[in-house]
């Protein structure tokens, strides 16, 4: 037993892990990758002997020093796939394995928003953040001539990487536009370095870069060819004449949604804020959520990005204490909540999901099955997945769920709140069964009764 | 002006929207009212197993009803008829199975008692430690998450009006029927009829009527799409485990292993203690399976009273006032129970006797 469990070990949870230890608790982390950082100071595949310090790994490297110098327990490569609260103590199962813990932090990050437009599916077109664990983790470009196109900051940081390592970027397609940046820039002024290097990535790429403009249509044969775009207006909606960009790769996405699934599953309040990326856990200023002995930080909590994380995690540590110091975010807040503000979808977005684009790409529903299930009546997300498998395969939603609620969005007029999430149920990530279960001894079987004949 | 409806039906599953349709069909003008969706609740979340061998003896009659009926919906609610086998691994569970499928076959199933030989060119994956199997060609399941869509769509047919995400919170009873409220939302309605699964107990309370029901808070789980490793519906003497692979490729099991929660309390979870047991005996009879992953395992209520008989009839001593649930494998009985029920209310004679919810409920333990 321990006084607390960390679920994650990015930024947010490596420094709520730490503190928590430096306040005295007995304390485990958990994450599924094999060592510590995330997804953002996410560390090199160990078959990498050398490579280029880079902002990134500093950052990281220190994280898994102090890390590693303090009493904390960790366990890597493992996943949790049910996390359940029994009086007042919690019970994380990983594996085959419960493990527990008095206090229960979870810091589970983000995923990223991608809104599903024809050819997303094809192979050589990634995700913008999973193109960077390609950068971290294994120093490789996704092509030889990538378009990078989405909303957001990733955009650049994802195009400098790609030169840096090599690759080329045929264009940077960009939803924002230069006023939108314009606009962010009061608030990165409170970030000299990243604005300086923010400079430095925009000017690189300014020639490079497709403002206020969307892809419309990804198209090729069995792989990524081409890129077809279209301006958009303020909001979003694609406007004029369809231009036509070649490809071998495209890194694609429109910012970071919350991680709540655990969360959710420990049964903490919610609700739906598009400043903070999404749904997020309703918490107080330290992490605490609705349930006691529960606190959520980092990207999990709403997007405010990397530098805010590990503030949020050491607040969260302090919060498990009713006097617990408050680590002043301010700063930080302000400039992660301009970023995440970048991405926040624009109605005209729902103009790229065209009516037979798969929007669940695991159960293959269309925009027009999702459509035609909500004009006959099903009125909630959990109706809408009844009816059309939209959300039932193993990505559990993550994916789809966002467009769904978009297209609900759309056809019936109601807030995000009301349309609210479908149920949360175990397990976290699809398990195999022989990986959360031991052999069965038959005779030890326990059966409860027989049903009545 | 409100309308004064016929009838409202308290619940939007498979029993309340059967009745409703019936009594469409006779003339009167039904309203039903759910607390979320129509059909997503146990009737949504179900297993779905349309077993002969899984009902009670009993209530063989209105299983082959019900079975006939989900035949007709057919493909609109994904219906499929396997066959099913429900398997022994020891001595203890063959005598159990010999006993009880006899009673069974008797009711009017069609089972029959097989060999391990006969098992393995039926089921080429289960384990190869089957002490006793028997089989029913009529097993077969449809798929539950489809329930609200189909009856969703069957009231829209009729013209019946459907409230949902109407949480009844008081009902009141005077000279003209019934006033059921949810906050300042107010349906009146000449009669009632009580439907809504695990929260009967509940809602008959509203109206002063105190039942004997327990819920049981059953677990299902799905799987990823998997390779053809079942061809039809397998179960298990003791009745702890049903599966069945979809056409698209996914394993549902089943077994009624107990879940936690209330239904008052939300859609309940699961228990890792009797879920783990249930997967395990699932790998035990398929071996294959343990590679397979888990996607999702959910819980649903099923209500029951001590004998495990149905309630379907007058609820106590009022007018116009009636109940229908505690169905002992309710998911098949179903659209046929509801049927009969609807007679009642519109004044025939049901085809087949109904259950009085007023009777002395005697304990029926298990076993």
């Amino acid at each position: 037993m321990y006084d607390v469990i960390v679920i994650g070990a990015g930024p947010a949870g490596v420094n709520a892990a730490i503190e928590a230890d430096n306040l005295g608790y007995s304390v485990l982390i958990i994450d599924e990758q094999g060592s510590a950082g995330g997804q953002v100071w996410r560390n090199k595949s160990s078959s990498i002997i050398d490579a280029p310090k880079t902002e990134t790994s500093i950052k990281g490297n220190a994280l898994r020093d102090a890390l590693m110098s303090s009493n904390v327990s960790v366990k890597y490569e493992a996943r949790v796939w049910h996390i359940e609260k029994c009086d007042t103590i919690w019970n994380i199962h990983i594996e085959n394995d419960v493990l527990t813990s008095k206090n229960l932090i979870i810091a589970t990050g983000a995923y990223e928003r991608i809104i599903p437009i024809p050819g997303w599916t094809l192979p050589g077109v990634i995700g913008l953040a999973g193109a960077t664990a390609l950068f971290k983790e294994h120093m490789m470009v996704p092509g030889h001539k990538t378009v990078v196109a989405g909303s957001g900051p990733l955009l650049f940081y994802v195009a400098n990487e790609i030169e840096r390592l090599g690759g080329t970027v045929e264009a940077i397609v960009s939803l924002n536009s230069r006023f939108d940046w314009l606009k962010s820039l009061l608030i990165m002024i409170t970030q000299p370095i990243l604005l300086w290097q923010g400079f430095k990535w925009v000017t690189a790429f300014y020639k490079k870069t497709i403002w206020q403009s969307a892809p419309i249509k990804f198209e090729g044969a069995d792989h990524i060819e081409l890129v077809k775009i279209k301006k958009v207006d303020d909001d979003w909606k694609p406007i004029g004449k369809e231009q036509i960009l070649e490809a071998d790769s495209v890194c694609y996405g429109q910012g970071l949604i919350p991680a709540i699934e655990a969360s959710r599953l420990a049964g903490a309040e919610h609700h739906y804020d598009e400043t903070l990326g999404g749904w997020v856990p309703t918490i107080d200023d330290m992490g605490r959520t609705s349930i006691e002995g529960l606190f959520v930080c980092g990207d999990n909590a709403g997007i405010l990005g990397a530098l805010a994380a590990p503030i949020r995690g050491k607040n969260a540590a302090q919060a498990i204490n009713k006097n617990g110091v408050v680590y002043d975010i301010g700063k930080f807040e302000r400039f992660g909540k301009a970023m995440t503000a970048l991405s926040i979808p624009r109605a005209g977005l729902l103009n790229l999901i065209d009516t037979d684009t798969d929007v669940c790409r695991c159960e293959g529903v269309t925009r027009k099955e999702i459509e035609h299930e909500i004009i006959t009546g099903a009125q909630s997300p959990n109706a809408i997945k009844s009816g059309t498998r939209c959300g039932m395969g193993p990505c559990g939603g993550r994916f789809c769920a966002d467009a769904q609620a978009m297209i609900n969005e759309h056809v019936t007029g109601k807030t995000r709140e009301d349309i609210g999430l479908p149920t949360a149920r175990p397990p976290l990530r699809p398990m195999p069964m022989d990986q959360i279960t031991e052999e069965l001894n038959y005779d030890d079987l326990p059966i409860p009764g027989v049903s009545p004949l | 002006m409100t309308n004064t409806y016929d009838i409202a039906i308290i619940g939007g599953g498979i029993m309340g929207c059967g009745a409703a349709l019936r009594i469409k069909e006779g003339g009167m003008d039904p309203v039903v009212i759910d607390q979320g969706d129509i059909g997503q609740g146990a009737s949504g979340v179900n297993a779905g197993t349309l077993s002969m061998q899984i009902k009670r003896v009993k209530l063989m009659p209105y299983a082959i009803k019900g079975h006939h009926e989900w035949q007709l919906m057919g493909e609109k609610v994904g219906f499929k008829k396997t066959g099913g086998l429900t398997l022994a691994f020891n001595d203890r569970e063959a005598e159990l199975l010999q006993e009880r499928m006899t009673m069974k076959r008797d009711a009017g199933a069609d089972i029959t008692f097989v060999n391990p030989k006969k098992v393995e060119e039926i089921e080429p994956h289960l384990a190869k430690k089957i002490v006793a199997a028997s089989f029913c060609p009529d097993d077969g399941y449809a798929n539950s998450s489809l329930s609200g869509q189909y009856y969703r769509g069957r009231l829209t047919d009729e013209n019946i009006d459907t409230i949902e995400r109407f949480q009844v919170s008081e009902i009141n009873i005077n000279s003209n029927g019934y006033e059921i409220s949810s906050g300042d939302q107010v349906i009146k309605a000449t009669r009632i009829l009580i439907a809504c699964g695990g929260l009967t107990k509940h809602v008959a309370a509203m109206l002063g009527e105190d039942l004997p029901i327990r819920a049981r808070i059953n677990t299902v789980s799905v799987t990823e799409r998997a390779p053809r490793i079942m061809n039809g519906v397998i179960g298990h003497a003791t009745g702890l485990l049903t599966m069945k692979q979809k056409d698209n490729g996914t394993v549902l099991i089943g077994g009624g292993w107990q879940g936690k929660g209330t239904p008052e309390e939300g859609r309940g979870a699961i228990n890792p203690e009797t879920l783990l047991p249930n997967l395990q005996l699932a790998q035990f009879a398929v071996p294959t399976l343990s590679k397979v992953r888990v996607v999702r395992s959910w819980t649903g209520f099923e209500a029951n009273v001590p004998d495990f008989y149905p309630l379907a009839g007058r609820l106590g001593e009022k007018d116009n006032a009636y109940i229908l649930g505690c169905v002992r494998g309710g998911y098949t009985i179903g659209p046929y129970i509801s049927k009969l029920m609807g007679d009642l209310i519109l004044g025939r004679e049901p085809e087949m006797p109904l259950f009085d919810p007023n009777r002395v409920f005697n304990e029926d333990k298990l076993i």
